[in-house]
Order: C-alpha cells, then sequence, then structure tokens
C-alpha cells in the first residue's frame, strides 16, 4: 500500500509557494496610522463580548440559544466525549470464563518503549492455550500511552479502550496496576461511556 | 460648630471616595478576569463559593485577598529592607491620594450648607493630579532598586523612561484644554463642560479637542503601565519590577494598577466627557434644545449627576479592559517611537492649533 502511494506520478499538482515577500507585504497608508486597525480590533473584541454576555444572559433566564456563550466545558463535572480511537487506560481482556486472553507471549514487554510492562509467565494443562501470565503489571507512571502494546498483541488481549484518562496516584507503588486490576476493568463502551473515576476506584492508597 | 461640621463632611467626603475607589479596584479584579473569559469565549473564574453560591465567581475577590494576605511574605536579601517595604504603599497612597481632587458630582446645599461633592477643591486641582501621578513613578523605582534583583532593576528603569516619556504627552494635550477652559481648576473644567455647542453638542472635552482626547488616552493607557504598554513588567521577558515582591506587598502593586485604571478613567470622565455633567441638564431638570424640558427636583438633579459619573467612570473602566484585552504589547523601541517621535509632536501640533483658534475667536 506504502509503495504505491509513493509511486503515484504528481501530476496536475499545484504546489503554493509562499514567498516571504508576500508574508511581510508593505502595509497601507491606514494600516501605518495604525489607530483604526486598533479600533478594528476593539470591535472586533467587543462584538465577541456583547454576543457572549447576550447569549450567558438569555441562557440564564432560560432561553436556549443557537450556540452557547462559552466553548468551555465545566471539566470535572461535564467530560468532554472521548472519541473512539482515544487510547486511555489498559485493559486485559477475560475469556468468556473470567481467566485472562493473554498467552505470555510477551510480544507487548518486547514492543513497549517505555518497559512498562512485567509479565511472568506459567504453564497451562490445557493444550490449546500452552501458556498464561502469572503476574501481568503496568506501571502507569513509565507508560507513555503510544499503544504499541495493543498493535502488538495477536489475541486481542489488552486493549486501551477503559475510557479512564484520571490517572493519579499518591505514590509510584499506587501507579503499578496488577493482573487482577487490569482484569476487573471494562469498556468505556459497556460502561454506557461513563468515565469512571479512578482516583476513588483504585488509586487511593 | 462649624469646624467640626466641616471636619465632619470632609471625613465623609474623603470615606467615600476611598470606598468607592476601593471597590470599584476589587471589583475590577474580577471584571478583568471575567470580562477576558467572555470576549474569548470562555467562562472564566466561577469556582470560589460560599455555600455552593457561586455569583458567577465574584466571591474570588474575597477568596484573592485572603490568599494574599496569608501568603508568605518574602523578603529579599537586600541591604535596603526599609524601602522595600515602602515601595508597595508609596504605589498605592500616590494612586489613592489623586483621587482628592477629582469632583464626583455638583456641589449640594443641605440645611443652608454647600458641600462641595470632592474632597478639596484646589484651585491647582489639575497640577496636583499632574504631581501625583509623576511622584507615582518613585513607587515603581524603589521597588527595582531595593529588590536586589537584576529583572527587577530593568523593570523600573524600562517603568521610568517610559512614565516619563509618556508625561510629557499627557502635560502637552492638557494645556490644550487648560486654554480653553482658562483654569486649572477641575470643579471650573467641569462647570464649563455643562454648555452647549452649537446649541445641541454638550460642550464636553473630546468634542472640543478630539486629537487631545485620543492623545491623552494613549498615554494615559502607558502611564497605567498596562497592556499594551505594560513594558516595565514584560511577564514574557522580565517578571517586571514586583519580581522580588510576594503576598500582600505584590497585592498592593496589583492594586494600584487598578485603582490607576480608576483614576485614568475618572481623568478621562473630568477633562473630556464632562465630568459629572448630564447631557441637556440643568439645575432643574432637563432642558432639551429641540425644545422642551422636564423639570426634576433638585436632589434628584444632583443624585443623577453623581450617577452619571459613576457610570461615566465604569464605562472607561470597561474600555480599558477591552483595549489591555484586545492589543498585544509595544516592543521598547516601538514604545520610544511612539511616545517621541508620533505623539509628542501630535500634542504639540495640537496645542498650537488650539493656541492659534483660542486666540482668532479671542475667547
Amino acid at each position: 500500500m506504502a509503495l504505491t502511494e509513493t509511486q503515484t506520478p504528481r501530476v496536475n499538482r499545484t504546489v503554493r509557494v509562499v514567498n516571504v515577500s508576500e508574508r511581510r507585504r508593505t502595509l497601507t497608508f491606514w494600516e501605518r496610522i495604525y489607530l483604526p486597525e486598533v479600533f478594528r480590533g476593539l470591535i472586533l473584541t467587543a462584538r465577541h463580548f456583547f454576543v457572549n454576555l447576550a447569549r450567558h444572559t438569555l441562557n440564564l433566564v432560560g432561553i436556549k440559544t443557537a450556540e452557547p456563550g462559552a466553548a468551555t466545558f465545566q471539566y470535572p463535572e461535564v467530560v468532554r466525549p472521548h472519541a473512539p480511537r482515544l487510547r486511555s487506560l489498559h485493559r486485559l481482556v477475560p475469556r468468556p470464563d473470567g481467566t485472562p486472553r493473554c498467552v505470555a507471549c510477551m510480544m507487548c514487554e518486547t514492543a513497549c518503549p517505555a518497559y512498562c510492562i512485567s509479565i511472568v509467565a506459567e504453564e497451562v494443562d490445557d493444550p490449546d492455550i500452552e501458556k498464561r501470565p502469572r503476574s501481568f503489571t503496568i506501571d502507569l507512571g513509565r507508560c507513555v500511552f503510544c499503544g504499541f502494546c495493543v498493535e502488538a498483541c495477536p489475541e486481542d488481549a489488552i486493549r486501551m479502550d477503559t475510557g479512564i484518562t484520571q490517572i493519579a496516584s499518591l505514590s509510584r507503588n499506587g501507579m503499578i496496576l496488577d493482573i487482577k486490576t487490569l482484569l476487573a476493568l471494562k469498556a468505556e463502551s459497556e460502561q454506557g461511556g461513563k468515565p469512571v473515576d479512578f482516583l476513588q476506584q483504585q488509586f487511593v492508597s | 460648630m462649624d469646624t467640626m461640621l466641616t471636619i465632619g463632611v470632609a471625613l465623609g467626603k474623603t470615606a467615600f471616595i476611598i470606598l468607592f475607589v476601593l471597590s470599584l479596584a476589587a471589583v475590577l479584579t474580577w471584571v478583568e478576569r471575567k470580562q477576558s473569559a467572555v470576549m474569548q469565549d470562555r467562562i472564566g473564574a466561577n469556582r470560589a463559593s460560599i455555600f455552593g453560591l457561586r455569583l458567577w465567581g465574584l466571591f474570588h475577590i474575597i477568596a484573592d485577598s485572603v490568599k494574599m494576605f496569608t501568603k508568605e511574605d518574602f523578603t529579599p536579601d537586600t541591604p535596603h529592607r526599609f524601602l522595600h517595604a515602602t515601595a508597595p504603599v508609596i504605589a498605592i497612597f500616590l494612586a489613592l491620594v489623586a483621587f482628592a481632587v477629582i469632583p464626583f458630582g455638583n456641589a449640594i446645599t443641605i440645611a443652608g450648607h454647600t458641600i462641595s461633592l470632592q474632597v478639596v477643591d484646589l484651585n491647582v486641582g489639575l497640577l496636583y493630579l499632574f504631581a501625583m501621578g509623576s511622584v507615582a513613578v518613585y513607587g515603581v523605582v524603589l521597588a527595582g532598586w531595593s529588590s536586589n534583583n537584576n529583572y527587577a532593576l530593568l523593570g523600573s528603569v524600562r517603568a521610568s523612561a517610559q512614565m516619563i516619556s509618556y508625561e510629557i504627552t499627557i502635560g502637552l494635550t492638557l494645556v490644550g484644554l487648560i486654554m480653553i477652559y482658562q483654569t486649572l481648576s477641575l470643579v471650573e473644567i467641569v462647570q464649563a463642560q455643562g454648555g452647549l455647542l452649537f446649541g445641541f453638542l454638550p460642550a464636553w472635552g473630546v468634542f472640543l479637542q478630539p486629537v487631545g482626547c485620543i492623545l491623552f488616552l494613549v498615554a494615559g493607557i502607558a502611564e497605567t503601565k498596562r497592556i499594551p504598554f505594560d513594558i516595565p513588567e514584560g511577564e514574557s521577558e522580565i517578571i517586571g519590577f514586583f519580581v522580588e515582591y510576594s503576598s500582600m506587598k505584590f497585592g498592593m502593586f496589583m492594586f494600584a494598577d487598578f485603582i490607576e485604571v480608576v483614576l485614568l478613567s475618572a481623568m478621562m470622565t473630568t477633562f473630556f466627557f464632562g465630568g459629572w455633567q448630564v447631557p441637556w441638564m440643568a439645575d432643574t431638570g432637563f432642558v432639551f434644545p429641540w425644545g422642551g424640558g422636564w423639570d426634576l427636583n433638585v436632589l434628584v438633579v444632583e443624585g443623577l449627576r453623581i450617577a452619571a459619573f459613576i457610570v461615566k467612570v465604569a464605562f472607561f473602566c470597561w474600555f480599558l479592559m477591552l483595549v489591555r484585552w484586545t492589543l498585544p504589547r509595544f516592543r521598547f523601541d516601538q514604545l520610544m517611537h511612539l511616545g517621541w517621535k508620533i505623539l509628542l509632536p501630535l500634542s504639540l501640533v495640537n496645542t498650537m492649533v488650539t493656541a492659534l483658534i483660542v486666540l482668532w475667536l479671542g475667547w
């Protein structure tokens, strides 16, 4: 795929070269006087002020305006909707019987650029699985949220779709998640899109 | 008994003006954050609350002052500890004391006593305002000098250069006003603005001296050391003359800044926008130039005049905030260029033209 793209002949493409002199064109007389431009700027900001003030006032008395007065999300109360491809906190996907899908192949541990995943493997009697992780820890204090572990996993056993972005702890050890916690986490879509307050749930140590 | 009454009235007026200025300056700290937020499609400070009541962040004024008073007051290792502690006091004192000559209403007569609504009626009130404005640079210079910090010193040197440059323009623009009104008393300047031009236009300074008004406004903003003229502060390059100040000492510098905004608004109102004059209002009520009128009680008239002064000052505070949140900061060479090569010649020309017209009309 990548090869064909680079081989596409570049015909009929006009490349717009931005001239330096075009960027720094000479100012007109009225612009050099500066005062008219100042007034234009003041009119612009004053218009924003009065339009937004009117919107705020209308919203306050209960009339909905087409646009809100401010683009702000009132963060802890209102959380901005996540993009579906957002890389949030990791989770281990369980099999139907509750054991992890992970087969301890160490692909994610190898792919991880921050060395934050550490897996200890053990044997299983089941000939279809052969290996499973005895322990699987992620040190979030090191994690760079690159998502390489998700890409590397051949079993789709690790995902970054919990929608949890509020990650904090009072100690370094609190940032290390073990296999039990990782298995218990659910996808954001399974929780009805509601983000979990992770601080209260897990990290108060 | 009469002396007691005079002293009491004087104290009352002083209390009124100080309370008015200080509370307006305190509200301005809120206005600055909230107005900029509304201008930039944001919400602004709204988290401080008392029992869940937020009131659009008005409690941030209280929260801020509590924070200022309770933070650590750090004094740098400097041989000028006394000056270091005095500088913010000088800054805020000179900003406040300038309000003494600003008339906020016409003289009112209650029970046979005539009370002029200003703290002192100086016949050289205009010069007094200048003097206080000029000395105000001392607070800044002393702060930079006593901080034992290169950046603070740089900030105060910039401040003194800037304020001296722009004071000349302020002085020269007001010379035009002095020539027109033939007085240095602010009371008489305001009273002279009660007439009409061409039979319908209020004889405000802005109509008599339009160029002077703009020059005064520009130079006045430079005097308040706020954006676009905040070279002494220059928060992205040097932190400014108050870099070594913390807690309420810094708070006093910040507060002096807002008081200077109120002062500039009051000066703009007094010199160029009719002071306490309401357009087309005489002592007996409204007299419209197109005929007719509306008789009002004397006390209602005087009350409206005080209200007009307050509204005008509030408008200019809003306008100065608008300027502050619209324009970017000048470079230092641009500042000097504007001050010496543009504003100064313009104000000289303005003075000349005004003088010629005054001479020609024979006022």
